[in-house]
């Protein structure tokens, strides 16, 4: 027998037992009519050729496992870093429980956001009247301080106003007409998540800011972007203005709701950026964006507002920290304190500590297109290699960037930037070129099983490795947590290929 | 099924009812009127649950609920392994359901089999424009040349599909004919119907109508003990915990749908003597159909927990030969020591604990003798998308006074778990964090929680195994800050 009361197995192990394993083979050969095992194996070898990859890079209509997801995913992130705020999202039911089933798995917390469960008669007929409910029964049930409306493609095909069906839902009193309802329309045909990010980022700042008289201040907005994470990321950049003694609205805050205590009791909000500071943003002297391609739309409204803007790409390591802050600085007047000068060069000595491990060592990285150009660039300052560069949602604009601080480096000259492509043609680079590592998702792991390219999991989504979300990779930490991530993928490399006694463990090295 | 004898208890009626009145209280007028009639509490001796069930949900409530597309490509096209399935539309539903489901199979992923991957057709606005016939038309021939192993693709509409006139049908037809495989368009846009509940029931129409009688089938010989697993999908592998049982007592499984499926299956399995239907709710269509046009009978089962699986054994069993009878007792004596051990092993860890269940079409009632063949209770039950045949079903199960709430929405879930204080509560990915968060243990019982097998003898024992860990887990006692007023803790002893 396979199972034991004594020594429970599950799938991981019981499925190896002989009696699985007869069974397998018994229903391939009499049910299911497979191919011939040899015609397997020359396809299998067939997709690993130049020629392969050319027909790969051919194609023009399909797309294989994307790492990109759509627009709606972002205004759900995007409200939820708002105090109070409830994600309501217009159109057909399914997308919003996508949309918080997706976060969960990341965040491994709670994601609430209501819909407003269009179905085949508001195709027909439009979504007003679900409109007019839903607001009415999510104001009254969940209590928010505002409701973010988005909206999925159904909404957006045919064609529903979300100007007018909320101004009509104030009339009729499904919430009251000062009751705060900021809105984007998301449609997930055009751009991606960090899109989507950016649209409701707008919609609630335009909510807010409009019809404001600005009275100029000195603090700053700075807009964090789509992060999966946020957490760690947020708490770090707070601590960074705080050390700078800068006075930061953190435009965007889901550090606490995606980071709930287990305390016995379950809050559906926690935190965020409050509603007032929201307010008195458009006072701001700047706006800065962590995350450039997350923010175009937002940091123009800003400086339509006369504010200054700066756009940085996910700024972790020395340089670009070293630029961020410099930045602040410049907006504040505030200088930068000793203690981060001393967190600065704390980063530097580890890394030249452990140099030798990294230096030369070949990456591909993928992932949103600021997390790219954030990774390489610390890549490039630890005499690594990046070798492919892929954003599925990264645009040509992004790859002539990306390119231009590839080439600028002597360890970026192998550096090949692939915009808008997926990570099947990433499958076909890695079995033609490989790399020792590779920086992404956990999307990632299949290429890690085909190709043999150790994966680190650095990006969003992070559905099967726990709570690295809750540290930064933000600013000098970050670059130390993510040069320690590195370093143990590699120490971990090394030692499994030295471990075999009496075979190759002479190099087995007990100090490294 | 009938109902079977396993532990006495009952609910606590009033303060169920008492319950419902409360969370009532907090809708407005019209909504509480509607979700009134989704919410109820048992009876002995009634006809069904006594709620109304299949109904449009309400808009924003936070229904749990998903849609069509993800009945028919996550639940029923999703696991058959040597097609490919698009996912026709925008990046977004592809990209949510890739690899969610773990419906397990062995192949070589991305060379003849494609379960865990992602095809869309990605629709940029220029497709919503001019629409993406073409572009799916070229996609085909792009999948044919990229994957040849392939046995058939189907077409997976997204909501805009439907909305903007595409003809997926046309390009089904035309392409299939060129490149002489399946190719089925499925209408699952993801606004139709009231859940995924029609997305499996269109999917199932899909299987009839475009891969019934279209090709001659290899050679396949009948033997009188071929049947089919209909309606399980292989999560954690939960097929082949059941597929073992059922060749052990000498029948022969001909065909797995879906999990584990391949084209070849979906084909013969119209020549099976019988089809045993695991998820009623999702399968019952193909197998209604099976019956009525090539004369198949179905047989509803259940291998969830011992007292279940030897009764769907024994049941199973009455349709074949004496040698068939004798195996499934054999199958029971052969099991017996070590599913009493398990018994034995957890029950006194487990007994008594109060169970509330929020799933989808089947296991919110399947799995409730399971946990009381451990000791446990369930003091409340609802389905996300069931239908009142599955709460007529259910009273087969459930005691008298069990809370029942159909198509629950989060308000709803959160106060009654606050109000009961249940031991354990087993629903989705949506309802762990929030549950656990209340200091309330808590299994995902849509994937397992990343375990499984659950079904048959073998993983009944990881079933135990996995509701042990997670009620008893140390962690739970934690709760309260030491310096904080002594105040009842939140979690089971």
């Amino acid at each position: 027998m396979p199972q034991s009361a004594d020594q429970i197995k599950d799938h991981v192990s019981l499925f190896k037992e002989p009696e699985y394993q007869e069974m397998f083979a018994r229903k391939r050969e009499q049910f299911e009519c497979p191919h011939p095992p040899e015609r397997v194996a020359e396809v299998e070898q067939w997709m690993k050729s130049w020629d392969y990859r050319e027909k790969n890079l051919s194609r023009e209509a399909l797309t294989v496992n994307p790492a990109k997801a759509c627009q709606p995913l972002g205004a759900v992130f995007c409200a939820a870093g708002f105090e109070g705020m409830l994600s309501f999202i217009h159109g057909s039911q399914g997308c919003t429980a996508y949309f918080r089933s997706h976060l969960s798995r990341h965040f491994k917390e709670p994601s609430s956001a209501v819909s407003s469960n269009m179905t085949e008669d508001a195709a027909v007929f439009g979504g007003l009247n679900n409109m007019l409910d839903g607001l009415q029964n999510a104001h009254q049930l969940y209590k928010p301080k505002a409701i973010a409306v988005g909206t999925t493609c159904m909404a957006e095909v045919i064609g529903d106003d979300l100007q007018a069906f909320i101004a009509k839902a104030k009339q009729q009193g499904s919430v009251p007409e000062d009751f705060d309802v900021p809105y984007a329309h998301t449609p997930s045909f055009i751009g991606s998540h960090v899109t989507g990010y950016d649209n409701m980022l707008e919609g609630i700042l335009k909510h807010y800011w409009e019809g404001a008289t600005r009275e100029p201040g000195e603090t700053l907005n700075i807009i964090p972007g789509f992060d999966g994470f946020c957490v760690g990321n947020i708490r770090e950049l707070k601590r960074m203005m705080g050390l700078m003694g800068v006075e930061a609205t953190i435009m965007c805050d889901p550090s606490d709701v995606y980071d709930m205590p287990s305390d016995g009791t379950f809050t559906m909000y926690s935190g965020g950026t409050p509603i007032e500071a929201v307010k008195g943003g458009v006072n701001a002297k700047a706006t800065i964006s962590l995350q450039e391609y997350c923010s175009k739309k937002s940091l123009t409204l800003a400086e339509s507002s006369g504010q200054e803007v700066a756009a940085f790409n996910y700024p972790l390591g020395v340089a670009a920290t070293d630029e961020f802050l410099m930045k602040v600085s410049a907006f504040t007047g505030k200088p930068i304190p000793a203690q981060l000068e001393l967190e600065r060069g704390r980063l530097i000595d580890a890394m030249t500590d452990s140099m030798a491990y990294v230096h030369g060592k070949t990456f591909t990285v993928f992932g949103d297109p600021d997390f790219c150009i954030g990774v390489t660039r610390f890549l490039l300052e630890l005499g690594a290699e990046p070798v492919h560069i892929l954003s599925s949602n990264g645009s040509k604009a992004w790859a002539k960037k990306m390119k231009a601080i590839v080439t600028a480096s002597p360890y970026g000259k192998r550096a090949q930037v692939w915009p808008g492509n997926d990570l099947w043609h990433l499958r076909s680079f890695l079995h033609t070129e490989p790399t020792d590592l590779m920086i992404g998702s956990s999307y990632g792991k299949y290429l890690e099983r085909d190709c043999g390219v150790p994966l680190i999991r650095l990006s969003f989504p992070i559905f099967d490795r726990h709570h690295h979300h809750r540290f930064p990779i933000f600013g000098y930490q970050g670059g130390l947590q993510m040069l320690v991530r590195i370093l143990d993928k590699v120490f971990d490399g090394l030692d499994a290929q030295t471990n075999i006694a009496g075979e190759n463990d002479m190099s087995f090295d007990l100090t490294r | 099924m009938t109902a079977i004898k396993t532990i006495d208890y009952r609910n606590d009626r009033e303060f169920h009812e008492k319950l419902i009145e409360e969370v009532l209280e907090s809708y407005p007028e019209k909504t509480a009127k509607k979700r009134a009639k989704h919410l109820s509490v048992t009876q002995d001796g009634a006809s069904d649950c006594g709620v109304k069930s299949n109904i449009k949900s309400i808009p924003g409530v936070m229904s749990i609920r998903g849609c069509a597309y993800a009945g028919s490509k996550g639940v029923v096209w999703g696991p058959v392994k040597d097609m490919v399935h698009i996912s026709h539309g925008p990046v977004g539903c592809g990209q949510y359901s890739w690899s969610q489901r773990r419906n397990y199979y062995v192949g070589t992923t991305g060379v003849d089999s494609f379960g865990t991957m992602q095809f869309t057709s990605d629709f940029q606005e220029r497709d919503i424009v001019f629409g993406g016939d073409k572009k799916l038309k070229k996609m085909i021939d792009e999948i044919e040349e990229l994957f040849p192993l392939n046995k058939g693709i189907s077409v997976m509409s997204e909501c805009p599909v439907g909305l903007i006139g595409d003809d997926i049908e046309a390009v089904a037809k035309e392409r299939g004919t060129a490149i002489g495989k399946p190719v089925v368009p499925v209408r699952c846009e993801g606004f139709r119907g009231v859940s995924q509940s029609l997305g499996h029931h269109i999917a199932n129409d899909a299987v009839r109508d475009f891969i019934f009688d279209k090709r001659e089938p290899e050679a396949f010989e009948s033997t009188p003990y071929d049947v089919v697993i209909i309606g399980d999908y292989n999560i954690g592998g939960d097929g082949w915990s059941s597929r073992r049982l059922l060749e052990e007592m000498g029948l022969r499984v001909i065909a797995q749908w879906t999990g584990d499926s391949t084209l070849s299956e979906l084909e013969r399995a119209p020549k099976a003597k019988l089809n045993l239907i695991h998820c009623y709710r999702s399968m019952n269509y193909i197998s209604r159909h099976m019956e009525e046009k090539y004369g198949v009978p179905w047989l509803e089962f259940n291998f969830f927990g011992p007292s279940r699986i030897a009764m769907s054994l024994r049941m199973i069993a009455e349709h074949f030969d004496d040698k068939i009878k004798e195996g499934a007792e054999r199958v029971i004596e052969k099991y017996k020591a070590m599913s009493d051990q398990v018994i034995e092993t957890f029950r006194p860890r487990l007994a008594g604990k109060k169970v509330m269940l929020y799933v989808g079409g089947l296991r919110p009632r399947h799995m409730i003798n399971a946990y009381e063949d451990l000791g446990m209770e369930i003091v409340g039950a609802g389905y996300e998308f069931a239908h009142r045949d599955d709460y007529q079903r259910t009273m087969d199960y459930v005691k008298d006074g069990t809370l029942i709430y159909d198509d629950i929405t989060a308000y709803e879930m959160e106060h009654f778990i606050q109000r009961i204080r249940p031991d354990l509560v087993g629903s989705g990915i949506k309802e762990k964090y929030s549950t656990q968060k209340m200091g309330v243990p808590f299994r995902q019982l849509h994937s397992w929680d990343y375990s499984g097998p659950y079904h048959g003898y073998d993983g009944f024992a990881v079933f135990a195994r996995d509701m042990d860990m997670a009620i008893n887990n140390p962690a739970w006692n934690l709760f309260k800050a030491p310096w904080k007023a002594a105040e009842p803790a939140p979690a089971s002893a």
